[in-house]
């Protein structure tokens, strides 16, 4: 496939932590409005591979290009989230002495530079995107809540509704559903398939469940490097996936 | 054993038939000498000129005190009987001393002595033939001082009584620098160009600063061949002075990082090992030198003979203190600010200003005299560089310690389950290890080394309260250099920052110096934000 | 539209402080000149530059509320920004002495003209006027700030690494000020003022001016904090103290709101600096002096971090009692101030104001829960968790 029609694309990308190489020779593409689900065992590469494309490692090689034509190699964390990465991470992070909506409002789509935020005024539209928000994570009754108050699964939430606030062109999600209930989990999954419908989303998760409710094209990773690829159907009846991964 | 006490016996004997036979030639000797010496009081200045070459030519050093005293107008000659006396003023009149034994000869009225004046010209031929005198003298030091100052002078009258001493010369020391002498005082003389030739290059194989001037004048008066030795002498002497001055700023540099890695290494420990700041590092070092402080003044006061080995008794009762402070310190404060690294920066300055304050007023804020044994002070010369003994032995302690801290780390259980908390704390614990205590005790271990630190800095700082003080920021700097986590990089840190402050020293000042090095390590934080040796990898982002 | 802005933000706390500031700026010189020195409510010339000093204190202290704690930057250094503004206004000082000094030199300070300088070095230029050393008292901060922060905040060094280079700054600043070919008088420092602006420095009303200033700059200071602090940018610096790198992964360029802060803090620091100065006649190198830098973050400490109004309220108090225990009892203060480091750290990190905030809280909440037991089980009326309860500590500029 060729480079340019793609909106994430890694070639041969490789990177080592002290002789460790936590990537090895990793290819892939992600195209637009595609939802991808990555599995793999601990210590596949997949939160490094996360690191990667959000700009918090370099790789020691390869590339790595979004909308085809920008190389994120060559960008810092700051400027990959504004050119429309977002990214929630495997432990949930939120602002924990802010309020959710302080949350929200900070994650909004806006000017980041500090004057622009010194002068900030929060206008009208940016009061019903949040209230949107709110209603979606549904956290409308805890808006005046200090993030730090909130369940696990609730942070979980509020960093997906930041992940959404930001409106960015693709969603890096690591391990969504840990911590929460089958239930939650659930809601999760049809919340994912919703925003898929108008962003790219890359989910990373290990919850067999759950990626079978997200019905989506999955990528196996191991030991650095893409495994196996397909449907679910197909990679979890691949051996060495079995053998690996899902045990026997 | 009868054979040695007998053989004891004769060797006794004929030193004192030796003694014995000098005294009664030196004596004959001064009765030859005494008519000279009196007649210095006769006759005008030509007269007096004479009487001194002929002292001169008696060769004998015994007159130096009378040419001396002639030189400074301290000669003076008794009226009553034209005896010659060196007088001081003193009581009513003046003390006399008899100039050839130097011995106390009474003393004299005002009007009973005239002096025995002295011009210039006479001072030049003194001058000129005192040199020659000493040359001769029966001590070998002072023949070496007086070799070492015709070869200041480089004056060719003393060519010939240099050749003559030379011939008689049995030292070979002394005989090196008289020989070195003679090649100076050659050049300025009117011999042939190829015996110059050969005194440049002795004078070449001297190789200081003081060959260099010399050298230098033969250049810029010369032509020719000898213009062109010269050179060529000057640039090899030029460049083995570099090359010692190199040496020299290397040893002190090393030294200084000596000193720079026992304040650091403790730090090294608490800081690197367990992520603690510990702001009151310094003040376990000051603890150490007031330890060393107080052994020596018991020392002094009960047992005068164990002063030598006062640093090995304050070694382990510094340790000892120091370690148990810095164990109560970390059960009593540090323990409940575990995570919060900016607070356990905040509370461990408070503790620095309660220590300083509280050994103020024990022992006053005054600087203590803490002595060196004997076995520390004193120097000795390697090539060019002077190695003082209390340098040399802080470097050996400061790496010693260093080799003994690594082997507890490595090869002790201690060690072991110092580095297993502090890769994985929660796993470390979960297999036994009792997390609290290996905390406190590595904290003892940090605040101990820092206290042993503070012996050694006693012998080459100044005990006061505010020792710690003067060490604190740079021993940070040592660690952040050196790399976190890393004792290695400690070492090689404290000696980079040591050799490269020396090195700047004589180009910037010592202030500007320590500017550099701090303007420096900023930048380089800049690019290295985890010193040299860092840890790689995701456990460190996390 | 701002100004509106600022002043919703003001809750009851912040309109007592300002109450109390402004009584005690029109109070203080008023007893001072007007009342009789024999009066009982007279305060004494002395009295009036002591509590001048304590106001630039207390502007220093916010100073490093502003960026300890709302961004995280534990500032071990900031009475480097405190001693260039002051050197700034040393300068001006020096240079109003004209051919009064010692040498009767027109230009060149006496300290220059001992060591045989023929003419001014050229940073010394431009000092004789007021206008340009008032201008320096902020920028010469805020250069340093920028430069430094520039390089400390783009290679992403935080917490205790950047704490000691903040302290290796000032340590090397120290150094270099005590070097006589600086041209900044050395180990003496500059001192000798004559006047400011054309006043009599000695004179009680200058100084009661001097202390007017001091509280003026502090009201101003203040409200510029609390304006940064309640603004969207505000809420992005507690975003990075709390977790930096998810700031970033918003797209937030975390180094330059550090950078932002962090000259304005600077900023401040000069001004606090330039005020001290000519209240107590004198700057020299041991400004410079790293412990003067920590002591700062103690009394924000005590006081309370990230409440600027406790920033003030603990440097008043702490400098306060060192007047007093330097006096009374002089070998105690060290023990009292080292037991403070350690006493604050363990069992008050908020300070005293955010301890009593917690306290009021924590009896407000009890009163609602035992009101609404009270009441039959009836829902309480205001619960501790509805936005209004929230809404009268922190109110939303939204709402």
């Amino acid at each position: 496939m060729s480079r340019q029609n793609t909106l994430l694309y890694l070639d041969g990308v490789s990177v080592s932590f002290d002789g460790f190489r936590a990537i090895n020779d990793l290819s892939m593409v992600i195209t637009h409005g595609e939802m991808r689900a990555i599995i793999g065992p601990n210590g596949a590469g997949k939160t490094t591979m996360m690191d990667i494309i959000t700009g918090k490692t370099r790789p020691d090689s390869g590339e790595v290009f979004f909308n085809g034509v920008v190389d994120l190699t060559a960008e810092d964390e700051a400027s990959i989230a504004e050119l429309g990465i977002g990214r929630k991470f495997q432990k949930p992070t939120v602002f924990e002495s802010h309020t959710v909506w302080d949350n929200l409002e900070l994650a909004l789509k806006a000017p980041r530079g500090p004057f622009a935020t010194l002068f900030h005024m929060i206008s009208g539209a940016e009061k019903t995107r949040i209230e949107d928000l709110l209603t979606l994570i549904r956290l409308g009754d805890k808006r005046d809540e200090l993030a730090a108050n909130l369940s696990h699964g609730q942070k979980q939430w509020l960093e997906i509704g930041m992940l959404l606030a930001q409106d960015p062109k693709l969603l890096l999600v690591d391990e969504p559903a840990a911590g929460m209930t089958d239930a939650e989990t659930m809601e999760t999954a049809e919340l994912l398939k919703d925003i898929a419908k108008t962003h790219s989303v890359v989910v990373v998760e290990h919850d067999m469940t759950f990626i079978r409710a997200l019905g989506v094209k999955v990528t196996c990773l191991a030991e650095g490097s893409v495994l196996a690829e397909g449907s679910l159907d197909h990679v979890s009846a691949d051996e060495r996936v079995i053998e690996v991964y899902l045990g026997r | 054993m009868s054979l040695a006490r007998s053989l004891f016996a004769l060797l006794g004997l004929v030193f004192l038939l030796g003694v014995q036979g000098q005294s009664v030639q030196a004596q004959e000797n001064l009765d030859a000498l005494r008519p000279l010496v009196n007649n210095l009081a006769k006759g005008k200045y030509d007269e007096t000129q004479r009487q001194v070459e002929a002292l001169v030519a008696s060769g004998d050093p015994v007159v130096v005190p009378t040419l001396k005293a002639l030189r400074a107008g301290d000669l003076y000659v008794r009226k009553a009987d034209g005896e010659v006396f060196i007088a001081t003023k003193g009581g009513k009149g003046y003390l006399l001393i008899d100039p050839l034994t130097t011995e106390n000869a009474g003393e004299a009225g005002r009007r009973d002595v005239s002096k025995i004046k002295v011009n210039n010209r006479l001072r030049r031929v003194i001058d000129a033939s005192m040199g020659s005198l000493t040359l001769m003298a029966a001590d070998p030091k002072v023949r070496l001082a007086a070799a070492e100052a015709v070869f200041k002078a480089g004056d060719p009258e003393g060519l010939e009584p240099l050749e003559a001493a030379l011939q008689k010369e049995t030292d070979d020391d002394v005989r090196l620098v008289m020989e070195q002498a003679r090649a100076a005082a050659l050049l300025n003389s009117d011999r042939g160009d190829s015996d110059k030739l050969e005194a440049i290059e002795t004078i070449a194989s001297i190789g200081n600063r003081d060959a260099l001037s010399l050298l230098i004048g033969v250049r810029d008066s010369t032509e020719g061949a000898l213009q062109e030795a010269a050179a060529a002498a000057i640039t090899k002497i030029e460049k083995s002075l570099a090359m010692w001055g190199n040496a020299q700023n290397i040893w002190y540099g090393i030294s200084l990082g000596s000193v720079l890695l026992l304040a650091a290494i403790g730090l090294a420990i608490t800081f690197g090992v367990m992520g603690v700041i510990n702001m009151a590092h310094g003040e376990m070092v000051m603890i150490g030198a007031y330890v060393t402080f107080v052994v020596q003044e018991l020392i002094r006061n009960s047992a005068p003979w164990l002063f030598d080995y006062s640093l090995f008794i304050a070694l382990p009762l510094a340790f000892l203190i120091s370690g148990s402070i810095g164990v109560a310190v970390e059960r009593g404060i540090i323990r409940w600010l575990y995570g919060r690294p900016l607070e356990t920066l905040l509370a461990t300055w408070g503790l620095s200003l309660i220590l300083q304050q509280a050994i103020r007023s024990l022992f006053g804020p005054t600087n203590q005299q803490v002595g060196n044994p004997e076995w520390m002070s004193g120097a000795f010369e390697l090539g060019q560089l002077t190695i003082t003994y209390n340098r040399m032995w802080i470097i050996v302690f400061a790496l010693l310690v260093f080799a003994g801290l690594m082997l507890v780390l490595k090869k002790t259980p201690f060690g072991l389950f110092t580095r297993a908390v502090t890769q994985n704390r929660r796993m470390a614990a979960s297999m036994g290890i009792r997390t609290p205590w290996i905390d406190a005790l590595t904290f003892g271990l940090g605040s101990g080394i820092a206290g042993i630190a503070g012996v050694a800095l006693s012998q080459i700082d100044n005990v006061s309260p505010n020792l710690g003080q003067g060490y604190i920021i740079d021993s940070f700097m040592v660690v952040v250099f050196g790399g976190v986590g890393n004792l290695w990089g400690t070492l090689v840190g404290a000696m980079t920052l040591g050799v490269v402050n020396k090195f700047l020293e004589p180009y910037a000042g010592a202030v500007l110096g320590k500017i550099f090095v701090l303007v420096f390590i900023i930048l380089f934080i800049q690019k290295r934000p985890r010193g040299l040796f860092a840890l790689k990898g995701r456990a460190v982002e996390a | 539209m701002m100004t509106s802005y600022l002043f919703r933000t003001l809750d009851a706390k912040a309109g007592v402080f300002i109450a109390i500031l402004l009584a005690v700026i029109l109070l203080v010189p008023a007893l001072n000149i007007l009342i009789a020195p024999d009066n009982f409510f007279h305060v004494p010339n002395y009295a009036v530059t002591l509590m001048g000093k304590y106001l630039t204190y207390a502007l220093l202290a916010l100073s490093v509320d502003l960026v300890w704690g709302f961004c995280g930057i534990l500032s071990l250094g900031h009475g480097a920004f405190f001693a260039l503004g002051g050197y700034a206004m040393g300068m001006y000082l020096m240079r109003q002495i004209g051919t009064r000094g010692v040498y009767g030199d027109p230009t060149l300070p006496d300290f220059m003209v001992f060591l045989n300088w023929q003419e001014l070095p050229w940073y010394w230029y431009g000092f004789d006027m007021a206008w340009f050393a008032f201008l320096m008292v902020m920028i010469a901060p805020g250069i340093l700030a920028f430069v430094f922060g520039w390089f400390a905040f783009r290679s992403r060094v935080t917490g205790v690494y950047l704490s000691i280079i903040t302290q290796a700054l000032t340590y090397a600043l120290l150094l270099a000020f005590f070097r006589n070919d600086m041209g900044f008088g050395g180990n003496n420092g500059l001192t000798d003022f004559k006047d400011i602006l054309g006043f009599d420095i000695q004179a009680s009303s200058t100084r009661a001016g001097l202390f007017v200033a001091s509280g003026l700059a502090l009201l101003v200071c203040f409200l510029i904090c609390r304006y940064v602090t309640k603004s969207k940018l505000g809420k992005v610096l507690v975003a990075v103290r709390d977790a930096e790198s998810r700031t970033r992964f918003l797209g937030y360029r975390v180094e330059y709101y550090k950078l932002f802060v962090w000259v304005l803090s600077a900023m401040m620091a000069g001004i606090a600096g330039a005020l001290y100065v000519p209240q107590v006649g004198i700057i020299n190198p041991g400004e410079f002096a790293p412990a003067n830098s920590i002591e700062v973050v103690i009394w924000v400490a005590v006081g309370g971090r990230g409440t600027l109004i406790g920033a003030v309220l603990g440097a008043v108090l702490v400098n306060f009692a060192k007047t007093w225990f330097t006096a009374a009892l002089p070998d105690v203060w060290l023990f009292a101030l080292g037991a403070l480091f350690v006493v604050v750290t363990l069992f008050l990190p908020k300070g005293i104001l955010g301890t009593i905030g917690d306290g009021w809280t924590a009896l407000r909440q009890r009163r609602v829960s035992s009101n609404a037991q009270a009441g039959g089980g009836k829902p309480p009326k205001t619960p501790p968790t509805s936005p209004a309860a929230a809404a009268n500590v922190d109110p939303q500029p939204a709402e």
